[in-house]
């Protein structure tokens, strides 16, 4: 029988549409630029970017950064880095966002259903254990091998080696949630399981869902550039952070540069990602409640 | 009061302001306590009581900061004293109790340890320590010291656990002993039982204390001088005696008038609660019978069961309130979700209107759980934070198909009005009310289908005194307007005085005694229910 010893104003539970002004921190804001700047170059490539992905200029290989014509140099065909960085961003945003889609989509329902029926808990959580035993790498190989390696390949296997994290989130906050007095108070108003978890179940796990997307954003972002990398992802010449990394490493002594600048885009994505998740996290987190 | 001749006040605060960013939260508190006098600090949550006394330790958390004012400690001015100096004062001269036991204890670390800590810090060691450790929870009243000392606190029950933070702040034998709420988590029984032998012990050593607490009967009980507290400030202190009999400050007025010990003399003074005419109440007879009802625990691990409701039996008059009393683990929240149709009972059974929604098929449970409905205990939990008011409270309208938009959206404000809160309220969220406001929205919402019974579990319990008194005046409104019955489960006879019709006395899941409010309040034939009676705070001075 505690008494409850709070403030009348206190934000007893973080919402969603509460947290613009809880993430004017300088952590939030500066993953918030890294990504901003980082998605707009992007997206807006085929504007911006001053050549096509895969025009080869075979009479300027090698140029430095800052050569005129070059902001960022040429790799070994003479292809401009930076404009290949910028499609190269597109693919590897894009397998990131297939995968977190894939994750959400499969693993938050599943998630539900796990953590709200008793009997269904077994088989989901034996499954998704099954799947954390699989790396992606063993996956991704075995796509590749029965449809050849694509960027749909990769996202996928990508994706698939995510849902268990989401599903385990999901199922603990729905355990969670179960035993919360408003979902008792629905149950004794005789509202159906997927009701409740459509009315109050899920949008209360909407912030720990969001917070999971954007750590597995990054993870997915560095899995494509792995697959890529060897091999077994986005095929050449289509360009992608990992494709880039791949390229340059056989002429790493030469033009150190070139690889220079996909590597630290993807740091930029990672590190973006991972401290508006960070900050993310500290925002919902009602227990970090600053006054 | 053992007064030292030379300087018989040990502590004296002046002016003191304590601010959290820019919100200032202690205005001009001035304070003193005397040695070996015991001083309790009263106010409902948020007057700034408890910040007083991490004020005092200099240990107030995240951004709150002393913006003003002299904490003298044998003339030695605490707030501008050096960290360094702090850490010399802190346990050994001023020592803390705190509220929870539950989280104030180290669970992976052994009791004795933890006690031996604060004795370590003091510079003792070798077996002295363990010595004074036994020595120390012997005193604090933890039996078997010597075994319990190798415990862990999930061993431990709650009183036990807080009989251990005793021990820690007593270690060192500290001058000044602040106890902030140091029983509000524990039964009533125990918390009586606690609070003597902190009182003896303090005695005992000449300690001066500080007791702070929301319970203006336990303040009155407990201490020397009760001063009260209001949004940071003080707003009056004397005597119990002149606090209760004759409060001069409005608010202390109207604590005094709402503390539940004092209801009770007021309803006796006015003939008890009218009480409908029995001939009416035989006519529409009970809306809930319970019969025989048994629940049985698989406990994991020992493969034993346990009885959490144990051949219970009771029944709730249409249109009156029966009440469940009982300490933690009493069973009373056992049987309201039985009744709600939460949990299936291992046998007997709990009917409402003469049928029992445990088994029931489908069509015919919705239509029972449209008679029967919950609120309850901790309004902060109940509502979900991400919906309107309006969709909180049309929600069981939603579920039971009742109305179209337009009578839906009719029907909460007409819900509203009934709980009394502005019809504004509609388009908020529960994270933006009170808790006094949170709770009149969960008694709307149980009220939209127009159920025949609430069952209210704890429904006050969580609230300050004054909302508790306003909360607990809608509901008997309510009832006389509506017609509605009332379950009201709660571990505080006092609060249950003042409601119910009937009492049921739970102990351990049986019924240790029932009757009407009068019977078991002027007459209570067990042992236990004299037991609870006795341990009501302030009971000695409402009378």
């Amino acid at each position: 029988m505690t008494v409850i010893e709070r403030g009348d104003l206190a934000p007893g539970f973080a919402a969603p549409w509460r947290l613009l002004p809880r993430l004017r921190t300088p952590q939030a804001i500066t993953g918030g630029v890294l990504l901003g700047v980082v998605l707009l170059g992007g997206i807006l490539a085929p504007v911006l970017a001053p050549y096509g992905p895969a025009q080869v200029h075979f009479d300027a290989p090698f140029q430095l950064p800052g050569t005129i014509g070059f902001a960022l140099g040429t790799d070994d065909l003479g292809r401009d880095i930076l404009s290949r960085m910028m499609y190269g961003i597109r693919a590897s945003l894009m397998v990131g966002m297939v995968a977190v889609g894939l994750a959400v989509v499969v693993g938050t329902p599943l998630g539900l259903a796990a953590g709200w029926w008793r009997w269904l808990d077994g088989p989901v959580s034996r499954l998704t254990d099954v799947t954390l035993a699989f790396p992606f790498l063993i996956l991704a190989v075995g796509l590749a091998a029965i449809n050849g390696p694509s960027l749909a390949g990769a996202a996928i296997s990508l994706g698939v080696a995510q849902v268990p994290t989401m599903v385990r989130v999901v199922r603990a906050e729905t355990m969670r949630l179960k035993e919360s007095p408003f979902v008792l108070a629905a149950t004794a108003m005789d509202a159906s399981g997927p009701r409740i978890l459509a009315q109050h179940v899920l949008p209360n796990c909407l912030s720990a869902i969001i917070v999971q997307a954007t750590v597995i954003m990054p993870a997915a972002v560095l899995g494509e550039a792995v697959l890529s990398f060897l091999g077994l992802g986005i095929q050449p010449p289509t360009p992608s952070l990992g494709i880039m990394l791949a390229d340059a490493q056989q002429y790493l002594g030469r033009a150190p540069t070139a690889a220079l600048f996909p590597g630290l885009a993807i740091v930029a994505i990672c590190l973006g990602f991972n401290l508006l998740g960070d900050a993310l996290r500290d925002a919902l987190d009602p227990t970090t409640d600053r006054k | 009061m053992p007064q030292d001749a030379e300087n018989p006040l040990l502590l004296s605060v002046r002016g003191l302001n304590v601010a959290y960013g820019d919100t200032p939260v202690v205005r001009d508190v001035d304070l003193d306590v005397a040695r070996g006098e015991r001083v309790a600090l009263v106010g409902q949550s948020g007057s700034g009581k408890s910040t007083v006394v991490a004020a005092l330790l200099r240990l107030l958390p995240g951004g709150g900061r002393i913006t003003g004012g002299i904490i003298e400690l044998d003339r030695e001015d605490l707030a501008a004293a050096s960290e360094a100096r702090m850490r010399a004062v802190r346990g050994g001269r001023i020592a803390l109790v705190p509220q929870d036991p539950g989280t104030n204890l180290n669970p992976a670390m052994r009791l004795g340890d933890q006690v031996a800590d604060a004795l370590r810090a003091d510079g003792l060691r070798g077996p002295a320590v363990r010595r004074r450790v036994l020595e120390l929870l012997a005193e604090a009243g933890v039996p078997e010291p010597e075994r319990r000392a190798r415990q862990f606190p999930h061993e431990f029950s709650g009183g036990m656990r807080q009989r251990v933070l005793i021990a820690v702040a007593l270690a060192r034998e500290p001058e000044l002993l602040l106890a902030d709420e140091p029983t509000s988590a524990l039964d009533v029984t125990v918390q009586r039982r606690i609070l003597d032998h902190l009182g003896a012990l303090a005695e005992a050593h000449g300690t001066a204390m500080i007791l702070v607490t929301h319970d203006l009967g336990l303040a009155a009980d407990r201490a020397d001088r009760v001063v009260v507290m209001l949004d940071g400030r003080i707003v009056e202190q004397g005597t119990p005696e002149q606090v209760l009999r004759s409060p001069q400050h409005e608010y202390t007025r109207r604590l005094v008038a709402a503390a539940p010990a004092a209801v009770v003399t007021q309803a006796e003074a006015g003939a008890s609660r009218e009480a409908p005419p029995p001939s009416d109440r035989e006519a529409s007879g009970d809306v809930v019978t319970v019969r025989d009802l048994v629940k049985e625990y698989k406990v994991r691990g020992r493969g034993g069961l346990l009885r959490a409701v144990d051949d219970v039996s009771f029944d709730v008059p249409r249109g009156g309130t029966t009440a469940l009393v009982g300490e933690s683990g009493s069973g009373k929240t056992t049987v309201s979700r039985i009744l709600l149709g939460l949990e299936a009972p291992t046998s007997g059974e709990a009917l409402v209107d003469g049928r029992t929604i445990a088994g029931a098929a489908r069509a015919e449970r919705r239509a029972l759980r449209r008679r029967v409905q919950p609120v309850f205990q901790d309004p902060y939990a109940s509502l979900d934070p991400t919906h309107t008011v309006e969709r909180v409270i049309d929600e069981p309208l939603r579920i039971f198909g009742i109305g179209d938009r337009d009578s839906r959206r009719a029907r909460v404000a007409e819900l509203l009005d009934q709980v009394a809160l502005p019809r504004d309220v509609a388009q908020r969220r529960p994270g933006e009310l009170s808790g006094g406001q949170r709770q009149r929205v969960a008694i709307a919402r149980a009220l939209a289908p127009e159920p025949e019974l609430l069952v209210l579990d704890e429904a006050v319990s969580a609230l300050d005194v004054l909302v508790q008194e306003q909360i607990l005046d809608l509901l008997a409104d309510l009832q006389e307007r509506l017609g509605v019955s009332y379950l009201f489960i709660s571990h505080d006879l006092a609060v249950v005085r003042g409601i119910a019709d009937n009492v049921v006395v739970l102990r351990q899941g049986r019924v240790e005694e029932q009757g009407s409010v009068d019977d078991v309040f002027h007459a209570p034939r067990a042992d236990y229910t004299r037991d609870l009676l006795g341990a009501i705070p302030g009971a000695a001075f409402a009378r």
